[in-house]
């Protein structure tokens, strides 16, 4: 089972680069969109992750910046990201494999990659939403888009 | 199931009667392949009594560099009422889609070209096309093409001799209660 709402979001710390690391903590006062997905190259991921970077605007607007995660390492990553002209970071949860998705509970054992997985952390690194979807069907933005307008300052939690 | 946000309003590009009881809305990229063939789900259609369709923007700009800029020309040919031929004058090439070629697609449907280049760049047609896509996002929309028939997204397969005979279906069940 994933981590669910009102749990304090694991923090970690992940290569986006062979030579720039990326840490959860660096986003307190921010929202953050965690997007694991179980690899580069697969074509629902291929279709997924361009919806979120084509929705970056939105996101900002609403104080979020987005990450996702694979175990792919940080080569695959780039050359992924070149290819889709993404505009947001791919994390490398590459060694040790999988550490990151196990500490959200969403690896697959047998698999050796992560579930297709959303999580939504608040300004203060809380879990505010996730959603693990069928590993084959692209999740689309919309439960995304419903959790962080959930958290505008104002809004009722 | 997905629902569509916001339902069809006066901003949406429609063909055919608002009285028809089947609606199917289209969420598609000008630049994408599979819409390229989806597009003749949208031709059938508009050639259907009792069915109303209607064309939702959604450019996938970082994959397909021209979907943004074919989706404002098909916008551009709409403040000169001819939204529907640019549309289907695009779809037919998908491999044609440099300024120079939506220029001569605006003249060819009969548009003002002065006007239509000066329309193609401005902020409220830029601002259609993302409102579009922001719909399709919050409707759950996942990829292209994607469709909605009566509001509900769905979920089956859109190769037309899948849809369009269970359009017809619906079609008449939606007559035989009348």
């Amino acid at each position: 089972m994933a981590l669910t709402a009102g749990r304090q979001a694991p923090d970690f710390a992940l290569n986006t680069t062979p030579d720039q690391r990326v840490s959860l903590r660096d986003f307190r006062g921010r929202n953050v969109v965690l997007a694991f997905y179980p690899a580069d190259w697969s074509p629902v991921c291929s279709d997924q992750l361009p919806i979120y970077s084509e929705l970056m605007p939105e996101f900002r607007r609403l104080g979020a910046e987005v990450l996702g995660l694979s175990v792919d390492g940080v080569w695959s990553h780039l050359a992924f990201a070149k290819t889709r002209n993404l505009r947001f970071p791919l994390l490398s949860d590459f060694e040790p494999k999988g550490e990151v998705a196990r500490s959200y509970d969403v690896y697959r054992k047998g698999e050796g990659i992560s579930e297709r997985a959303l999580f939504v952390i608040d300004r203060e690194g809380m879990i505010r939403w996730s959603y693990v979807s069928p590993i084959g069907v692209n999740p689309g933005a919309d439960g995304i888009l419903e959790a962080l307008e959930g958290l505008q300052p104002g809004r009722k939690p | 199931m997905s629902k569509l946000r916001p339902p069809l309003n006066a901003q949406d590009h429609v063909f055919g009667s608002p009285d028809a009881r089947i609606q199917l809305v289209e969420y598609g990229d000008y630049e994408c392949p599979f819409c390229g063939r989806a597009h003749a789900i949208s031709k059938a259609v508009r050639a259907m009594d009792g069915v109303l369709f209607a064309f939702r923007h959604f450019p996938l700009s970082q994959v397909h560099p021209h979907a943004m800029r074919a989706a404002q020309a098909a916008e551009a040919a709409q403040l000169q009422d001819r939204f529907w031929p640019m549309h289907d004058l695009i779809f037919e090439n998908q491999e044609l889609l440099e300024d120079e070629h939506l220029l001569e697609y605006a003249r060819q449907v009969g548009c003002d070209v002065d006007q239509f280049a000066e329309d193609i760049d401005s902020d409220a047609v830029a601002e259609k096309v993302r409102a579009d896509f922001l719909s399709g996002a919050r409707s759950g929309v996942n990829g292209t093409p994607t469709f909605f028939i009566n509001g509900e997204r769905y979920e089956g397969s859109w190769e037309p001799s899948v849809l369009l005979p269970l359009l017809d279906e619906l079609r008449g069940a939606a007559r035989e209660l009348r």
